[in-house]
């Protein structure tokens, strides 16, 4: 029953016109990047690597597939939580908006599947979003602007990694971003079985989002303690792939983290939406 | 020598053990004392009632009389606070996913996922439906409800009648034992109204399925049911076969004629009827029984008064506002 439902909330998914929104919407912004960076890019990098030119001298091509697919990874992934909220916050809202929930809470399929196979539907749609971001801003980066090595301004300082040495840190990159996406995506399932409409859960997404990257950006005190816990400040993970050596320490405690949170925001939505009576 | 053979009995054989053991009728749903709150608010107070099968079970009640609730808490989509329902012997609260098999249910108006086509939405609701059905039986169910050449159309664009046509195809397409509908006729035309008449006749009738209705249009449940039960705030107030409480011996009778005052006069002393009542200048309500109508009739006649009209009032109408009002 639980496959079964989740290949219906997958049709539900795919028949959705707002489903193709992200879609679209990364398409054009990674379209605007690479005509932007194509147009203009040798002097936007130029002037980042101003300060170092007394000291390296840079030769070859910098602006090139990889510095492109990393500036469009490091743009976008603060964007496509919305893009991703849009889709997955209406997951069960949206059933009560509609009236829908009724019709299928009162069939032989438990609430505790109704909820997982709507969990499975959203990651599958986050998934399928992440390899849409993977591939426009790799392989089209790479067809329009060509390989090479990539320079990485860390906050150590510069980091130059061999083209050889790319490939894999992006693979990686692109699963710790997913399972970034996936929180995202687990939380605004999660607010969507307490709303009765999906711009609720949507914005309070967005809101709590924006709220935690304030707390983690603050240089207070009292914050520094919870900080470590918030799932925002696990987010930008994906980007110590390109550091050197990789801190995998600090990568596994992110997913570790974001895995919890995943957990937790499963379990509480089962809690609710088992309990929750269906009065719409 | 002892065998000792332990068998898991399944839920059909079940209810054929309950079906033998019984011989009296079969209950199918069996409500004891439900009640419900939403915080303070006391929606269901103490709701008891039985439908047997093959029973057209009428469940009436005024507004907010926690009609709604009750089949809520029967489709488990509301926790009763208090209470036990059982259906088909089996209690809900263990048995959840086995009995809602056997359920096709309407509840207020269906709805349905605007962005597909009927088809889509009755594939989606088949799959987890716990029965096989094929995509033949989804194309013969949309032609029998009216809707097969609207098969690829959007629901967006569907009235409210073929929406409840599509809603009644949802509810007998994995063939359930008990149909449950909930104001089914609520916002159809007259047409459409006397089409899901029909349609619950044809089911009780040919396919011998146990419905529960529950309708404003008392004259509905008075066509169609063999049992009801009503409830008012709260409570379940009366609950019997329709004809007994009804005593559909008797018929109210309202009759228009030109002298109201010798009409009433006539019928007390030459039929000796009297609860006859004048209800307004020209008019007199009579209960009588059907057999002596024609003499009703013949005796004013005779008196030399003019009926302008005469005809049954429904019972139901008044036996509920008594109900209610006492």
């Amino acid at each position: 029953m639980l496959l079964k439902n989740t290949y219906n909330e997958f049709i539900k998914i795919v028949a959705k016109p707002r489903s193709y929104l992200g879609f679209g919407a990364l398409t054009l912004l990674i379209a605007i990047i690479i005509f932007a960076m194509k147009a203009d890019g040798e002097t936007i990098v130029s002037f980042i690597t101003a300060s170092f030119e007394q000291t390296l001298s840079f030769n070859g091509k910098l602006v090139n597939g990889n510095l492109i697919a990393f500036i469009i990874l490091q743009m976008l992934v603060v964007h496509i939580p919305l893009l991703v909220a849009l889709v997955t916050g209406d997951l069960i809202s949206g059933e009560a908006a509609m009236g829908t929930v009724r019709m299928l809470a009162t069939k032989p399929i438990s609430r505790t599947q109704i909820v997982l196979s709507k969990f499975i539907a959203g990651a599958i749609y986050t998934l399928l979003l992440t390899i849409w971001l993977g591939f426009l801003s790799l392989f089209v980066s790479h067809l329009v602007f060509g390989a090479g090595d990539l320079i990485v301004l860390n906050s150590d300082g510069l980091v130059i990694l061999q083209e050889a040495d790319i490939l894999w840190r992006f693979g990686l990159g692109f699963c710790v971003a997913f399972l970034a996406l996936l929180t995202v995506a687990t939380l605004s399932i999660c607010l969507s079985a307490f709303a009765e409409n999906s711009v609720g859960p949507i914005v309070s997404t967005m809101a709590i989002i924006i709220l935690f990257t304030i707390i983690g950006s603050l240089d207070v005190t009292v914050f520094d303690t919870i900080k470590p816990y918030l799932f925002t400040t696990h987010m930008a993970s994906w980007r110590s792939f390109f550091e050197d050596p990789v801190p995998y320490d600090s990568i596994y405690q992110s997913i570790i983290v974001l895995l919890i949170h995943i957990a937790v925001l499963i379990g509480i939505t089962l809690y609710k939406f088992n309990k929750k009576d269906i009065t719409s | 020598m002892f065998v000792n053979i332990k068998v898991k009995p399944n839920f059909q054989t079940i209810q054929r053990f309950n079906c033998l053991v019984c011989m009296e009728k079969q209950a199918i749903i069996k409500v004891d004392r439900l009640a419900k709150n939403f915080g303070s608010f006391e929606a269901v107070k103490d709701v008891s009632f039985t439908v047997n099968k093959g029973d057209v079970f009428g469940f009436l009640g005024p507004n907010g009389a926690g009609k709604s609730t009750t089949i809520r808490c029967l489709l488990s989509l509301i926790s009763p606070d208090k209470g036990t329902i059982e259906l088909f012997g089996q209690s809900l609260a263990k048995n959840r996913a086995e009995i809602l098999k056997n359920i096709g249910s309407i509840i207020e108006k269906p709805d349905f996922y605007k962005y597909l086509s009927a088809q889509k939405n009755l594939e989606i609701f088949a799959r987890i439906s716990g029965a096989n059905v094929s995509a033949k039986d989804i194309a013969e169910m949309l032609d029998f409800v009216g809707l097969g050449n609207r098969a690829k159309h959007k629901v967006k664009g569907f009235s409210h009648g073929m929406k409840q046509r599509l809603g009644i195809a949802q509810t007998l397409l994995h063939k359930p034992e008990l149909i449950i509908l909930d104001e089914p006729t609520t916002g159809l035309d007259p047409q459409g109204i006397v089409e899901i008449r029909n349609l619950i006749l044809r089911l009780k009738n040919e396919q011998n399925k146990t419905i529960l209705l529950s309708s404003h249009q008392l004259s509905e449940i008075e066509l169609i049911a063999n049992r009801m039960v009503i409830i008012n705030q709260g409570k379940s107030v009366v609950e019997g076969e329709v004809s007994s409480l009804l005593n559909s011996e008797e018929t109210l009778v309202r009759i228009e004629l030109n002298d109201a005052v010798k009409g009433e006069r006539i019928i007390r002393e030459k039929l000796n009827v009297s609860a006859v009542t004048q209800t307004a200048a020209n008019e007199l309500e009579v209960n009588i029984t059907k057999i002596r109508v024609p003499e009703l009739c013949k005796a004013l006649i005779d008196a030399d008064l003019a009926i302008h009209a005469i005809e049954p009032k429904r019972k139901l109408e008044d036996y509920f506002m008594k109900i209610i009002q006492s």
